[in-house]
């Protein structure tokens, strides 16, 4: 059975705006929300921005009862299902339990609750850590608490594949809708920056270490050096398309019509990367040519090693210059786990809007021929968008988004 | 002089270490309201009661959260420890 699966509503967290409508009014222009960590003190470590989110008071949006259990991450992923539930028109008793489930990513986890129970234990003592560092800090613990708070006891999970991850958890969300569940939340929300998540990071040495906001993440130019980490993520409600019809769903902002996933050969092997054929399978999955699509939101590694593998994969698909690609986090950092469903957002907002987002602070590199959209944003009807996403270590998804109608 | 253990101490370390739940006013009369029915589970009892043991410096056993279910009984048993420790 081969449903068309489609996003009914959404809920969003970045650090250039808490909101479908902030977020896009952010990105449609190029706003950067890169700058110095403020969340600790990170003068003495080599990498000190970050996208953060500034303007954000869990309290305000959760109860009391929520918050000496909850992470960072999963207080944004709360209140992005709630705004989900409420831009898509349903409410959690509207359909039965066992017909909604969660599943999303994540790459890292609770790091900034568990380093706070690590401090309790090796300064004060086993007696002082928290009980809810017991699940505090899982990698499931999104889908958990959207689904306990909702009451979603469906088919529900967690995909951990790094950023590709955000990919994967939509693609196993939909596989979920076409075996007959009525709704499923999917995305994903990383928020790690705090000095555990920090040094994690270092630790795989892709992180940019320049203290110029407006220079240190710079994908597919000349001066790439790196990436800088960001905070935040997207939540999607999906629907069966015949099913959110039925019930009168207004905000049917575009269908998930095709995923491919590969995984990178061995090191040194000397074959190619998998990129290709994830976006290759991406596409044979839609039922679309490479011409079909309009615009490639590009995982922009940010590293002249990784740049150049995606840049490669994306020409070969589509000949030289042959989509406009781009990639609005440059914005914001990479956020991991939400980086990719935060796309998919941009890509639906695109095609509303008949606009493509900017690639900002970029010039690109002679080396690519790829038709990168920096400056500002492109004018262009978007009726079919590639979103790519790639986890450390190997992980290639690729999602092709479509218009609904 | 033993140190006392109130229904007030109570509330406060609930709320410190498991907040309240929406729709519960815990300044309403709870002694006999099932910790259940208040909306702690037993991981927000286990918190609770390990805050309690750091501040007043005694240690339950380990069926203490099980028995007692409302906070009258939770109150009553921590007098009887804090007692007990003076006692010693």
């Amino acid at each position: 059975m081969t449903a068309k699966v489609v996003i009914t509503g959404i809920g969003v967290a970045t650090p250039n705006g808490l909101g479908v409508d902030d977020y896009w009014a952010a990105t449609r222009v190029g706003k950067n929300a890169i700058g110095p960590v403020t969340r600790f003190d990170a003068a003495q470590y080599p990498s000190k921005l970050a996208g953060e989110i500034h303007d954000f008071t869990a309290e305000d949006h959760l109860p009391s009862r929520l918050i000496p259990q909850t992470d960072r991450m999963t207080r944004l992923a709360l209140v992005a299902a709630d705004c989900a539930f409420e831009d898509a028109g349903v409410k959690p008793g509207d359909i039965p339990e066992f017909d909604m489930g969660v599943v999303t990513a994540s790459a890292s986890g609770g790091f900034e609750f568990g380093q706070n129970e690590l401090k309790k234990l090796w300064g004060q003592g086993s007696q002082y850590v928290s009980a809810y560092q017991s699940f505090a800090w899982f990698y499931a613990v999104n889908s958990g608490q959207i689904s306990i708070r909702n009451g979603m006891r469906g088919p529900s999970g967690v995909v951990v594949s790094d950023q590709a991850g955000g990919l994967d958890a939509i693609a196993q969300a939909r596989r979920q809708i076409r075996k007959g569940s009525k709704l499923i939340f999917s995305g994903g929300f990383d928020a790690s920056i705090c000095p555990w998540g920090w040094v994690a990071q270092l630790a795989g040495g892709l992180m940019s270490t320049d203290e110029n906001p407006e220079r240190a993440y710079l994908p597919f130019d000349t001066d790439a050096n790196g990436y800088v980490p960001g905070e935040g993520g997207a939540l999607l409600i999906l629907e069966d398309a015949e099913a959110a019809r039925g019930r009168g769903a207004t905000n049917i902002y575009g269908e998930i019509a095709g995923y491919g996933a590969t995984f990178d050969p061995k090191p040194g092997s000397g074959r190619e990367p998998g990129l290709r054929r994830a976006i290759e399978a991406a596409l044979a999955d839609a039922g679309l040519t490479a011409g079909d699509i309009d615009v490639v939101f590009a995982d922009a590694a940010g590293t002249p090693e990784l740049d150049r593998v995606e840049a490669d994969a994306i020409s070969a698909v589509f000949g030289p210059g042959g989509v406009p690609v781009t990639a609005p986090k440059t914005m914001t950092g990479r956020l991991y786990s939400g980086a990719a469903p935060v796309d998919v957002v941009a890509a639906v907002l695109a095609m509303r809007e008949g606009l493509i987002p900017p690639t900002t602070n970029v010039t690109l590199s002679p080396e690519y021929d790829i038709d990168l959209v920096t400056g500002s944003a492109r004018t262009a009807p978007v009726r079919a968008a590639l979103v790519l996403a790639r986890g450390y270590g190997g992980f290639n998804s690729a999602v092709v988004v479509r218009a609904a109608d | 002089m033993s140190q006392e253990f109130t229904i007030d101490d109570l509330k406060r370390i609930l709320l410190e270490g498991a907040g309240a739940d929406e729709g519960v006013d815990l300044d309403s009369d709870i002694l006999d309201t099932d910790f259940e029915e208040l909306g702690y589970e037993s991981l927000a009892l286990l918190e609770t009661g390990g805050r309690i043991e750091r501040e007043y410096g005694i240690s339950f056993d380990d069926d203490t959260l099980a028995e007692n279910r409302t906070p009258r009984a939770l109150v009553a048993t921590v007098n009887a420890l804090l007692k007990d420790a003076v006692g010693v």
